[in-house]
């Protein structure tokens, strides 16, 4: 039996553990309302854009665009979006799992993949393996369009020169606070998007274009990259939090199984304790009556 | 007088959505101005001053890249970022010109094609800031 003071000790230790892991829970459920406010925010903007898009795209040619060029597959680039910190739960691992799987699947079929990490999670884990190409960390907890921008502007670049043929991205997608599943996304070539039947034909027609729609897509092409990147990076701040959230709880959960063993077993020894100390006494008594 | 109604969208959200009399924006060939009942109409947007009048007044914001789109007297700007002249800063915005300057001529240097699309870009949004700073004050 463990002494009464080791496990005092031991008790106080788990309390130690539980405050920090409910404070924890605390910060991930008010930072994870600023980044679902963050998602509502950028709703319509994204909305009209897909709107815009696909009614663009409907009667297009799309093979001079350097955005939407198809060509034979001899390397992939990998897009992963992490966080930057864990503590969440298998968030991170399971994003990193995908991501794996898709590069070997590549791989095997004799393509060149490279990567490209935002959040540091990723960063740590695809460093080893070599093939990252250029990595974006610490600034999940921060970012802002201009970021997203950035990272689509290299990709695509990178993509223009020859590099890459096909880029895909995988990330987490918040789909409830229970639950965030990995998600892969075609990022490059972009295809055209399928315009609604009916409604937006008659629209197209009717509108005056300046300059002309294949010159429109060329700008609007790269800022609906922005529009995905940025997207996948909102996902992955609301997901990151809402697993923590989960996380935390199931550790606070825990913490209170534990503390409820160790004082069983405290009161336990304590009683034994206080036992023997009773038996040694009537013993003694005893003894001197004799 | 007839009006349209002017809605201004961006990433972090809407900027403003309400009707007015004219609108004057940056367009893909130069300026160009909307009254009410245009015809739909769809282009892309530079890098620079919006402006709208509602009530005598006129009112102007710095907007970059993006494209607008008017239809059933509606004029809707999808853009990167939107800023009224009245809450720029312009401390900032200059610093922000200097730095950009700075910048593209490094690039210049180096020949580096897209740290100068990249640095050209932040020059013209700086620029763009200090002149609707410039032109909500007066």
């Amino acid at each position: 039996m463990p002494g009464l003071k080791d496990v005092k000790n031991k008790i106080q230790g788990v309390k130690k553990t539980s405050q920090i892991t409910k404070a924890m829970n605390m910060v991930a459920s008010a930072k994870l309302r600023g980044a679902q406010d963050k998602m509502e925010r950028f709703r319509p903007y994204s909305q009209k854009f897909a709107a815009a898009m696909s009614n663009l795209s409907g009667g297009m040619d799309a093979g001079n665009l350097p955005l939407m060029e198809v060509r034979s597959v001899q390397a992939v680039e990998i897009v992963v979006v992490t966080s930057d910190r864990g503590l969440c739960g298998s968030f991170n691992s399971n994003i990193i799992s995908t991501a794996e799987k898709l590069m070997r699947k590549y791989e095997a079929e004799g393509k060149k993949v490279s990567i490209v990490c935002i959040g540091k999670k990723a960063h740590q884990y695809f460093r080893k393996t070599g093939k990252v190409r250029v990595s974006f960390t610490d600034i999940m907890g921060t970012f802002q369009m201009f970021n997203a921008r950035e990272i689509s502007m290299d990709i695509a670049e990178n993509f223009m020169v020859g590099e890459s043929d096909e880029v895909r991205l995988v990330y987490g997608k918040f789909h409830s606070i229970a639950v965030q599943r990995p998600e892969v996304e075609e990022l490059l070539p972009i295809k055209p998007l399928e315009s609604e039947e009916g409604t937006t034909a008659e629209i197209t027609g009717a509108y005056t274009y300046e300059p002309e729609p294949a010159e429109i897509m060329e700008v609007l092409l790269p800022l609906y990259m922005n529009v995905q990147v940025y997207h996948a990076m909102l996902e992955v701040g609301a997901s990151e939090h809402a697993a923590r959230m989960t996380a935390m709880d199931n550790a606070t959960n825990a913490c209170k199984d534990m503390i409820h063993d160790l004082t069983q077993l405290y009161n336990k020894a304590r009683q034994a304790a206080i036992t023997s100390d009773l038996m040694d006494i009537v013993g003694g008594a005893e003894a001197l009556k004799g | 007088m007839a009006q349209i109604h002017l809605e201004v969208v961006t990433p972090t959200g809407p900027v403003i959505s309400d009707d007015v009399d004219i609108v004057t924006a940056p367009g893909y060939g130069g300026e160009f101005g909307v009254l009410a009942n245009h015809a739909p109409f769809l282009s892309t947007i530079k890098t620079g001053t919006l402006s709208f009048k509602k009530d005598k007044q006129n009112k102007f914001l710095m907007v970059s890249g993006g494209f607008s789109e008017v239809s059933n007297n509606k004029i809707t700007f999808l853009v990167e970022s939107a800023e009224f002249g009245h809450d720029i800063d312009v401390d900032r915005a200059m610093l922000a010109k200097e730095r950009a300057e700075k910048r593209l001529a490094q690039a210049m240097q180096q020949s580096e094609k897209i740290n100068r699309t990249r640095a050209e870009a932040a020059l013209q949004r700086a620029m763009a800031r200090l002149r609707t700073a410039e032109q909500a004050r007066r």
